[in-house]
């Protein structure tokens, strides 16, 4: 397996992406990322990720959360996933990752968050 | 200027489903044997598109693949504002009969994905005699609700945008840029609540684990072909399947997702060809 991509490289890996930044433009959120027993806050302003922080956290404020099994995010995030573990919802229908929070611009944004979260998956970044 | 122009023709059929005349669009190519192509929920039958230019296939197959009522050209009936649109396990294969009936098709071969490749399971229970034979693509008998279908038909949420997202995690992660993004087109131009509507049948309606040991594959020989990345319906769903229906034949295709005719036509064909001749030479 190869090492977990740092969470806290995120804004660099997104807001190089313009294109990825475009899909989300319309996104201002707290995103929670639970992986197993590290929690982030990922603070996004129209698409760009304006800061990630690393838990833990006092009273924490967020929009809406993901929570995944880490040996599940670990796979997600090998260069070429293996069958079941290639997209957030196949994570979902495993039971691997709950979802929590305000809903509504999670499924607004849906293409561009697991955009976001697939863009920690680059080879380069993982390696 | 030159341009390609396909062998496909399209044409418009005028017919009465349920008492209510429709207008229903289907696509052909080929000669032969019939090939009746059931499109995946909330697309059409450009899905089909490898298939029906393929001459090796449409040289010993009439290729047909008609969009559902409400799906790509084919409108929805006259009226169709004054309700929602829900697909029922009778409806979906009346709508499938009434076709190949008016199209005086001779036993074609139904070949059927996701939904098309449920309902094909159904064909082969309860009318088995009108059918050479079912080929089922990414087909499993049941699928639990695992995500909440409300959102596909949300005023505060784009449902072209969102059904795309979600068909879009279904492709194989190798899957042709260019017929990734094609098969997620597709979604993007589905109308308000159909995608919806056909998960209907899909996740409520058209559940048969309890009726599989009723197919009889001596009457009608029964094809199962799925993608290996597919997490709706995985290769385990149609190893389970097709556990119970003694005769099926199944094959796992690896590397392939959901959506095997639309997302990888070539890499599909490959694993369809024998599957066909086996069916022309029976």
């Amino acid at each position: 397996m190869m090492p977990r991509p740092d969470v806290l490289s995120l804004p660099e890996l997104v807001n190089a992406n313009e294109r990825l930044v475009h899909r989300g433009r319309f996104l201002t959120a707290v995103m929670r990322l639970d992986i197993g027993a590290d929690a982030y806050l990922i603070s996004i302003d129209r698409g760009r990720i304006a800061e990630v922080r690393k838990g833990p956290f006092v009273m924490p404020s967020w929009t809406f959360g993901l929570s995944c099994r880490a040996d599940a995010l670990d796979r997600f995030w090998q260069p070429l996933p293996p069958p079941g573990f290639h997209d957030l919802f196949a994570l979902l229908r495993r039971g691997d990752l709950t979802l929590s929070g305000n809903l509504q611009p999670f499924m607004a944004n849906l293409l561009y968050i697991k955009d976001v979260m697939a863009s920690l998956r680059s080879p380069k970044e993982t390696a | 200027m030159r341009a390609t122009i396909e062998s496909i023709t399209g044409r418009y059929m005028r017919l009465d489903l349920k008492g209510r005349e429709h207008r229903i669009y289907f696509e052909e190519a080929g000669q032969g044997i019939p090939l009746v192509c059931l499109h995946t929920a909330g697309s059409d039958g450009r899905q089909f598109r490898g298939i029906l230019n393929d001459p090796r296939i449409t040289r010993d197959f009439r290729v047909i693949a008609f969009d559902l009522p409400w799906h790509g050209k084919s409108s929805p009936p006259a009226g169709w504002q004054e309700g929602d649109y829900q697909l029922t396990s009778a409806d979906y294969t009346d709508i499938i009969l009434t076709v190949c009936r008016a199209l005086e098709l001779d036993r074609p071969v139904a070949m059927g994905c996701s939904i098309g490749g449920r309902i094909a399971l159904h064909l082969a229970m309860e009318h088995a005699e009108e059918f050479r034979a079912i080929v089922g693509l990414q087909s499993s008998a049941h699928v639990h609700p695992y995500y909440d279908t409300t959102w596909l038909h949300h005023p505060d949420v784009n449902g072209g945008e969102v059904c795309a997202a979600i068909a879009a995690g279904l492709v194989g992660p190798n899957a042709p840029d260019a017929h990734r993004w094609e098969t997620v087109w597709h979604y993007m131009q589905g109308g308000p609540g159909i995608f919806k509507g056909d998960l209907y049948f899909y996740k409520v309606d058209g559940d048969i684990r309890h009726r599989l040991s009723e197919i009889d594959t001596s009457r009608c020989p029964l094809y199962l072909l799925t993608g290996e990345y597919d997490y709706s319906c995985s290769p385990a769903d149609t190893l389970e399947t097709a556990a119970c229906i003694p005769g099926a034949t199944v094959s796992i295709m690896p590397g392939l997702g959901h959506f095997p005719m639309s997302e990888d036509p070539d890499g599909f064909i490959a694993h369809l060809l024998p599957v066909l001749s086996e069916i022309a030479h029976r």
